[in-house]
């Protein structure tokens, strides 16, 4: 039976070509050059290069840019150039860890801006900290990732190098719920998340406040990040008659998931994290996505005085994609990482030997940045609680209420 | 109950989508032994050919006689890589062990990928391929449910079910009642005495790939409707899923790449729905699919509906 042994060897093929396209680093171009006289100290970039969330990453990695390119006209540490050094991570924890273990054996590297991805953090984490290099990241929001798994319990730091100048889901989470149930009137929800940390985390921290404040989750599903057709999830969540669809998880799959779910005659608001507050959910929810709303860490980057100039010098940088969603909190992470090796570089013969005092000097970082004062509390997390709801008016998220939301 | 119809009418518009897939590997399977497992990018290409024709003609238009064009154009970009890739990669390799081919199926497979991947923006007043893109919303195929009762049907999913209601119809006519399908039987038989009695061989089994890849095109046009986005991993997934249904119901037997695929898709849709727990919900269903798979290899080796194929080794 010789056809029988050609399936079979077909399908362990097909199974080794899987492994093969999940893995092979695809193109990174190095941020070459370097003046003669200067020493150089490198700040990498950790963030999807490629891929689905390229958008976010590659604003990630621009605006890294140009706060080293500030930085370096302005002289700002003296005798040394910062160089940028992205990498990228496919939105994968393999190939984020990959990335790491390249920039801490790369000698140069203090401070690294990334991850996107909470799920991405989580395996780069222990590389970066055991090397004692600096991690701030602009968009991580799992609680976990700064106060431990046990972070609703005992929260305790896991990694002293690590920071963030995004709020967390902590507050993420509850901030919609809280949205939906008082502002929007909305009594009985949905959940749906994708399973990785980032959407599941989100939807238990909206689950626990939203029936805390007296709403009814009356379904909790979940779908495939790899899927592209919720159908049969959607007639699962529709006869539970909710008011709203939250859901934890990114773009590329949330507009499908609201286009989809108005095609099958759920018409209503889909509602998510930072993860899907991107204009590129809109072209991908077409015209029934309008109504449905996100939450962002942050003020609106276009409405903050200090965000102006941050806006003008990225437009005027020239660089190919738009900052999206974390560009702001990318700059902040970077001169945040560049205030701190001020300090550190300031003695250091090489910068693999400032890496130490980098993370000393981060705690102690205190300065406006384009959103609002960047600071950091005794877990890494950013002192700034300000979020915004946004509605999707018109083919554009339109911001609807900023609030601090400090507990 | 209405649950059930619901979910039933789900399965069926994903297993129809799978079905019109499945018969281009099982054709190609039946005639020359080959599992193509680029033919999943086959049906990516359909779907990009699809957007791209919208894209240079209508662009912002979505009347319904659009469509039609659409699938020409799917169409046409499907037949032309499916030939293309049969006379550049596995015509030379015809006469080599079986491994050869499949190897380089996978070859094309990814080289497929990536060429979309890297170059489909390079085009002027394309969009970067390296993202999902919106797939254009066409009027009455796409818009809002259709409801009968307490069911809800998408227009895609119609759309689709009519697809392969029309392709399986016409395939049957094509295949029993026209001189190319008899050389086509013919060939799958016996290649050697098929060529003695005047069957051209290699003109046979371009068709082969050809209709595989007409079909692939009319899925890759569905399956963009319904989900109203596309990219270039598409064919990926979706190629595995139809593979699957092709061996779930007999490799090489058409009737049974149908059969399987809408049978794969019903799993997939009910284990959704009925399995509760850890194990339920949408990301355990590919494992109840392929448990499925496991089952009817381990008690129905030949497959639901029996392999077709004349053992020649």
């Amino acid at each position: 039976m010789h056809q029988r042994s050609v399936v079979r060897v077909g399908a362990s093929l097909l199974v080794a070509s899987l492994a093969l396209t999940a893995c092979g680093s695809r193109g990174e171009d190095d941020a070459g050059g370097g003046t003669s006289d200067k020493k150089v100290a490198k700040i990498g970039v950790i963030a999807p290069l490629s891929g689905d969330l390229s958008a976010l990453g590659l604003g990630i990695q621009h605006s890294v840019e140009l706060a080293a390119k500030q930085a370096n006209d302005s002289n700002a540490i003296e005798g040394w150039t910062i160089e940028v050094a992205p990498k990228d991570d496919e939105a994968k924890p393999d190939v984020g860890k990959n990335a790491a273990t390249a920039l801490a054996a790369d000698k140069d590297v203090v401070g690294v801006v990334g991850t996107l991805n909470s799920s991405v953090s989580q395996s780069v984490q222990p590389v970066l900290s055991s090397a004692k290099i600096t991690q701030v990241s602009p968009a991580n929001t799992n609680p976990a990732l700064t106060q431990g798994a046990n972070w609703k319990t005992g929260p305790a730091r896991t990694y002293p190098g690590y920071f963030r100048t995004c709020t967390t889901d902590a507050i993420q989470g509850p901030f919609g719920a809280r949205y939906l149930f008082e502002k929007a009137g909305i009594k009985k929800v949905a959940t749906i998340h994708d399973k990785k940390a980032y959407g599941q985390g989100l939807v238990e921290t909206f689950t626990e406040e939203f029936k805390a404040a007296g709403g009814q989750v009356v379904s909790a599903q979940t779908i495939n990040p790899d899927d592209a057709n919720y159908q049969a999830v959607i007639s699962k969540v529709k006869p539970s008659a909710p008011e709203a669809v939250y859901y934890g998880g990114e773009y590329p799959q949330a507009g499908p998931l609201s286009q989809q779910m108005k095609a099958a005659g759920l018409n209503v608001p889909l509602m998510g994290g930072d993860g899907i507050f991107d204009p590129k959910y809109i072209e991908l929810g077409g015209k029934t996505s309008t109504n449905d709303l996100a939450t962002s860490v942050g003020a609106p980057t276009d409405t903050l005085e200090t965000a102006k100039k941050f806006v003008a010098d990225y437009n005027a940088a020239g660089y190919k994609d738009p900052y999206a969603a974390y560009g702001a909190y990318s700059f902040d992470a970077a001169n945040a990482i560049i205030a701190a090796l001020k300090e550190s570089l300031k003695d250091a013969d090489s910068a693999e030997s400032a890496r130490q005092a980098t993370i000393d000097a981060m705690s102690k970082v205190q300065f406006d940045g384009v959103t609002g004062k960047v600071a950091f509390d005794q877990y890494g997390d950013t002192t700034s609680k300000v979020l915004t709801v946004y509605k999707v008016t018109g083919g554009k998220w339109a911001p609807v209420q900023t609030e601090d939301f400090a507990k | 109950m209405d649950q059930f119809f619901q979910q039933l009418i789900n399965g069926l518009t994903l297993g129809s989508l799978y079905a019109l897939i499945a018969v281009g590997y099982t054709v190609v399977y039946g005639i020359v032994q080959l599992i193509n497992f680029a033919h999943g990018e086959v049906f990516m290409i359909g779907a990009f050919g699809a957007l791209s024709t919208y894209l240079l003609l209508f662009d912002d238009q979505t009347q319904v006689w659009i469509l039609p064009i659409m699938l020409i154009g799917a169409i046409a970009a499907s037949v032309i890589t499916a030939v293309l890739m049969e006379r550049v990669a596995y015509r030379p390799l015809r006469n080599a062990p079986r491994l050869a081919p499949l190897i380089t199926a996978i070859g094309i497979s990814v080289f497929l990928q990536e060429a979309v991947r890297l170059f489909y923006d390079k085009i002027p007043g394309f969009p970067s391929a390296k993202q999902r893109i919106p797939f254009p919303q066409i009027d009455v195929v796409t818009g809002p449910a259709i409801q009968i009762g307490d069911v809800t049907i998408q227009r895609a999913g119609i759309f689709t079910m009519a697809a392969l209601a029309v392709c399986s119809a016409l395939l049957w006519y094509f295949v029993n009642r026209t001189r190319l399908g008899r050389g086509m039987q013919a060939v799958s038989q016996d290649p050697d005495t098929a060529s003695l009695m005047g069957i051209n061989v290699d003109r046979i089994i371009v068709v082969a790939f050809a209709m595989g890849a007409v079909l692939a095109a009319i899925a890759g046009v569905s399956q963009g409707l319904q989900n109203s986005n596309i990219d270039f991993r598409m064919g990926f997934l979706a190629g595995l899923k139809a593979f699957t249904a092709a061996v779930l119901g007999g490799i090489g037997n058409i009737q049974g790449a149908v059969v399987g695929g809408l049978v794969l898709g019903v799993v997939e849709a009910m284990a959704i729905e009925y399995i509760p727990g850890q194990f339920g919900g949408s990301s355990w269903k590919d494992v109840w699919a392929f448990v499925i798979l496991i089952l009817v290899l381990v008690f129905r080796p030949q497959g639901l509906l029996g392999a077709r194929v004349v053992d020649r080794a």
